[in-house]
């Protein structure tokens, strides 16, 4: 499976993805500099996290307007894998390929930080090496985080399943106390309704590598990984 | 008839520029005329203690700056140690306080800039920043706009350009209320096969500008940097420059990529001082001059004049010299990261600095007088120590009110000492800084293996970042200094601060290798001020020397005191911060401060209970209001025995938790890893000398003191080796479980705290005030 990491002025977590995917899954990937618009032959294409473009006007505003993010969202629209973490995240909702919005954080302060997370459906491929309802815990580091989106987004958000990571107490419960930035509904990470393109706020390329003690992480790469070997077979 | 009188400048015009008139004479002599404007305000800038330490380099002599492991020492941009497999590693510290005085975010933010542009442009990739910052009493509003100012500068700078903030320390004391000092550490692995310097090489050679456009900001910074705040500092907020991390992120890129090409051949920052200090700098390194036309330079404002240009410290530019013919390829890098790049300049043989602009010669100085031979002051150190030391000496424990096992009455009403223990947990130079770390995005880059709030150093697996992870090997690094015991006893204070900052590593397992230090200090004009900066540096070379950490580097910031409204000089703490990395053979063999298991073994290495002292405690200073006595003497050769036992446990895995006894004493520190391994623990101390007091027992500070804990099965191997290596020094104290730390003596309980209200008071301390 053929990865790629966009890389803009102001990425500053692609090493850490391609670290990921590249050294420790041993997966063919490339740095796809923005101005690129040939994502032909990739198989997932992933924004990482960062301040593209300095993420001066609003956070991933302009990174929409790239060569390399028109592309990305025809890659998306022929089905195949998108992932935004964090200002990925960020930048997809800017570029319409999911819906609403990250604002402010509650407190409108950077948050640094471990959290739980709730994973809310797996028959999807990035989540299907973790069990329905299992409690994860992953790095966050934003500080326009919090997930908004209007009532009746957040309605469809829900009813299609759409809410894959949902931040939630060391227990399991979504509720306030265990909610970091204010996102509506506890809202961590969602897909869109076809569920080829994934953003999500916490970074799981940060616990990936076993040699730094967290691993909840790497099964949501290994899980697109375990898709290709079930078409190669 | 002397120069200055027949000056074309006024004495204030000359005063302005940070020169004095013994000094205007010295330029007049080397020029053989007078200046001209810009020429002043280079002298000014480049003769500034910021820029030539006039004041201290006759002390930084004395530093221990040789070693196996140090391949680059004091005089280039950073440090940089040999960390072994290949790993070569840059670091350094500076300083950004009287730009963080005036305008804290700007200010913190471009300090973090500055010192992350030092370690690139040695050809090493910023792995890690951390910082040591200091304010005055959290009840004052005005130090809470500064906290919060500096914090989110630190957070917004470093966050953006992707460098993880790993550790660092904070205090609180009044005695830097109107002066804040914000010192940043950052470290880098060298990327490039040979380490980038400074020194212009090769006559005909281009000079290039790269980086970031040339505006009115920042103005003299340096020279501001050099003189004492005062009300009107504020109006000087133009000397205080912008930061923009995202144009430093693309210039970190740029730089590795173009030094990686082998075109470039030397390069410098342009930090303080900008095109002055760079210049100037690199031509005298070199032994050549460089000759730089001002037209050439990109300008985010119309209208300049030569003195702006030269005195700007408009942030994330670089000067680099290209080898001949080289020069396209490096402008097409630059500007594929959406940077300026261009040849603004040529090396040229006669060793001076030739400014042109609109075709004329805006400024010629030789580059020596600039940067190299520069004033020097040889002032005379007191014979005697002053005053309010010898008084703060006389200080005895027995001043103190009497106390029991129950406790000790305090302005009529009796505190248990449990109460005394949490009064000290929500102090906030003691409590949890999590409300200033978590703000800082510790994690980017996926290397972190010690979380800040965890251990007592931060670790950063060193891993290159082309191929496969090779090398399991870390660095640990650390920032310290009490400066209460430095105010006390500026020699035996600066030798501490050194042993914390091994201490500090070795309870995270690494082997200290080498310091950067940054010397926050009053005016070196006043004798008090001199003495203490003199005794200050003769304790960091003895420490430094003993503990075979030389020192590779550093940062001098001098007259850091504030004039209140009556015009009077308040002085800071004299505070050198000490900055020390060392060598983590393997990452996975570390460990933090909390307890891990119920049913480990406790055990105190060091010399117990003799050797410590309430004098210049974090008790005395809060439960008393008395900063007074002699602060603890560091026993460098003990320091030594402890920390390589230390280590050794750790790297053998019979040491689970380590955490050294710092400020608030033997009693704090079994608090601390409590709470941060969510483990209560059962001490026994055995009883104290009659005469002793009780709070001594619990809450006295000194030097080679650190908790561990050890399971079970390897009591008796652990207990053995510290046997043999230790001989006495060292006692067992109790057991790690339950919920609640109880300390007791002889059956009579002295603490008993719950983790909750421990950690309540601990976690939420700074939080609550703010």
């Amino acid at each position: 499976m053929k990865f790629g990491v966009i890389v803009f002025p102001g990425s500053n977590c692609d090493r850490d993805i391609a670290m990921a995917v590249r050294d420790l899954l041993h997966q063919p990937t490339r740095m796809v500099w923005h101005e690129e618009s040939d994502l032909s032959d990739l198989d997932v294409v992933i924004i990482p996290g960062g301040f593209s473009y300095g993420d001066y006007l609003r956070c991933g505003a302009i990174a929409r307007f790239s060569p390399a993010l028109q592309a990305t969202v025809k890659h998306a629209e022929q089905g195949k894998f998108v992932l935004g973490v964090c200002n990925g995240f960020q930048v997809l909702t800017e570029a319409g390929l999911l819906p609403g919005a990250l604002v402010r954080n509650r407190d409108l302060h950077f948050i640094c930080d471990r959290v739980s997370l709730r994973v809310e459906r797996t028959d999807l491929p990035w989540t299907q090496n973790y069990r329905k309802q299992q409690i994860i815990t992953l790095p966050i580091a934003h500080g326009e985080g919090c997930y908004y989106a209007d009532a009746q987004t957040l309605a469809e958000l829900e009813s299609n399943q759409q809410v894959l990571f949902r931040y939630c107490t060391p227990t399991g419960e979504s509720i306030e106390a265990g909610n970091p930035n204010g996102s509506l509904h506890n809202i961590a990470g969602i897909c869109n309704r076809q569920g080829n393109v994934l953003g999500m706020m916490p970074h799981p390329e940060r616990a990936a590598d076993p040699m730094l003690g967290s691993t909840d992480g790497i099964h949501l790469f290994t899980g697109l990984l375990a898709l290709t070997e079930a078409i190669v077979a | 008839m002397s120069a200055l009188a027949e000056a074309p400048f006024s004495l204030e015009e000359i005063a302005s520029e940070g020169i004095k008139p013994d000094e205007y004479e010295e330029i007049f002599r080397r020029l053989g005329r007078h200046p001209n404007k810009a020429e002043l305000g280079m002298f000014g800038v480049m003769w500034s203690e910021h820029c030539c330490y006039k004041n201290s380099r006759p002390l930084l002599k004395q530093f221990p700056t040789t070693g196996d492991r140090i391949l680059v020492g004091p005089g280039e941009n950073a440090g940089v140690v040999d960390m072994g497999d290949g790993l070569q590693l840059a670091f350094k510290i500076e300083s950004h306080n009287h730009p963080s005085a005036v305008e804290p975010f700007q200010g913190a933010a471009t300090g973090v800039g500055g010192i992350l542009r030092d370690i690139f442009t040695m050809g090493a990739r910023p792995i890690a920043i951390l910082n040591s910052l200091r304010f005055g009493s959290l009840e004052e509003a005005r130090t809470r706009r500064l906290v919060n100012g500096v914090v989110a500068g630190i957070s917004h700078y470093g966050n953006c350009v992707g460098v993880p903030t790993v550790g660092g320390e904070v205090y609180f004391d009044p005695s830097y209320s109107g002066n804040p000092l914000v010192n940043a550490m950052a470290l880098g692995l060298m990327e490039t096969p040979e380490i980038v310097t400074s020194g212009a090489v090769g006559i005909g050679n281009p000079v290039l500008y790269v980086g970031s456009t040339t505006g009115r900001d920042g103005m003299g910074g340096a020279s501001f940097a050099s003189a004492e705040l005062s009300d009107a500092s504020m109006d000087d907020r133009p000397a205080v420059q912008v930061g923009d991390p995202f144009l430093e992120k693309a210039l970190i890129e740029a730089c590795l990529e173009a030094f990686k090409t082998g075109a470039v051949a030397a390069a410098q920052d342009m930090g303080a001082a900008g095109i002055t200090c760079s210049t100037s700098e690199m031509a005298a390194k070199g032994g050549v001059g460089i000759e730089l036309d001002l037209d050439k330079v990109p300008v985010r404002e119309t209208g300049m004049v030569p003195y702006e240009y030269l005195l700007s410290e408009s942030q994330e530019r670089m000067l680099f010299v290209a080898h001949k013919g080289r020069e396209q390829e490096l402008i097409e890098i630059f500007e594929r990261w959406g940077l300026h790049a261009v040849v603004a300049g040529t090396v040229i043989e006669e060793a001076i600095v030739r400014i042109l602009f609109k075709g004329e010669i805006a400024a010629e100085i030789p580059a020596t007088a600039l940067a190299d031979n520069t004033p020097i002051y040889h002032r005379e150190l007191l014979q005697e120590p002053p005053e309010y030391a010898r008084k703060a000496w006389e200080w005895q424990e027995s001043a103190l009110p009497g106390c029991t096992a129950a406790g000790i009455e305090l302005a009529g009403k009796a505190h248990s000492w449990t109460e005394v223990l949490l009064a000290l947990l929500d102090s906030p130079t003691i409590a949890s800084k999590q409300w200033v770390y978590r703000q800082y995005d510790h994690q980017v880059q996926n290397n972190t293996v010690l979380l800040p709030g965890g251990a007592d150093a931060a670790v950063i697996r060193l891993r290159p970042q082309l191929g496969e992870v090779a090398s399991t090997k870390g660095v640990a690094a650390t920032v310290d200094c009490n400066a209460r015991y430095v105010y006390l006893h500026p020699y035996e204070g600066a030798k501490m601060a050194v042993a914390e900052a091994a201490r500090n590593l070795s309870c995270v397992g690494a082997e200290p290798l080498a310091v950067t230090d940054n010397l926050n200090f009053g005016s070196p004009e006043k004798a008090i001020g001199y003495w203490q900066l003199a005794q200050a540096c003769r304790g960091i070379a003895d420490a430094c020397r003993e503990l075979a950490t030389p020192v590779t580097g550093g940062n001098v910031s001098l007259y850091n005191e504030t004039l209140d409204a009556e015009g009077k000089p308040q002085s800071i703490y004299p505070t050198p911060v000490i900055g020390m990395v060392g060598l983590v053979e393997d990452i996975t063999q570390v460990c933090g401060q909390g307890w891990r298991s119920p049913g480990d073994a406790i055990y105190l290495l060091g010399s117990g209970n003799s050797n410590t002292t309430l004098g210049g405690s974090e008790y005395l200073a809060v439960l008393h209001q008395t900063i007074a006595g002699q602060p603890p003497i560091a026993d460098l050769a003990l320091e030594r025995q402890v920390q390589s036992v230390c280590r050794q446990g750790i790297r053998q895995g019979w040491v689970k938790s380590a955490h050294d006894c710092a400020e608030g004493g033997l009693a704090i520190a079994l608090a601390e890893c409590c709470i941060s391994g969510q483990l209560g623990a059962e001490i026994q101390l055995s009883a104290p000398d009659p005469e002793a007091r009780w709070d001594h027992l619990l809450f006295a500070e000194g030097s080679a003191r650190i908790l561990v804990s050890v399971a079970a099965e390897q009591v008796e191997t652990w207990e053995s080796y510290m046997q043999s290596h230790l001989s006495a020094s060292w006692q067992k104290l109790g057991e790690v479980g339950g919920t609640t730390l109880s300390l007791t003596v002889d059956n009579l309980t002295l603490i008993s705290a719950s983790l909750e209200e421990m950690g309540d008071r601990w976690s939420k301390a700074i939080e609550r005030r703010l």
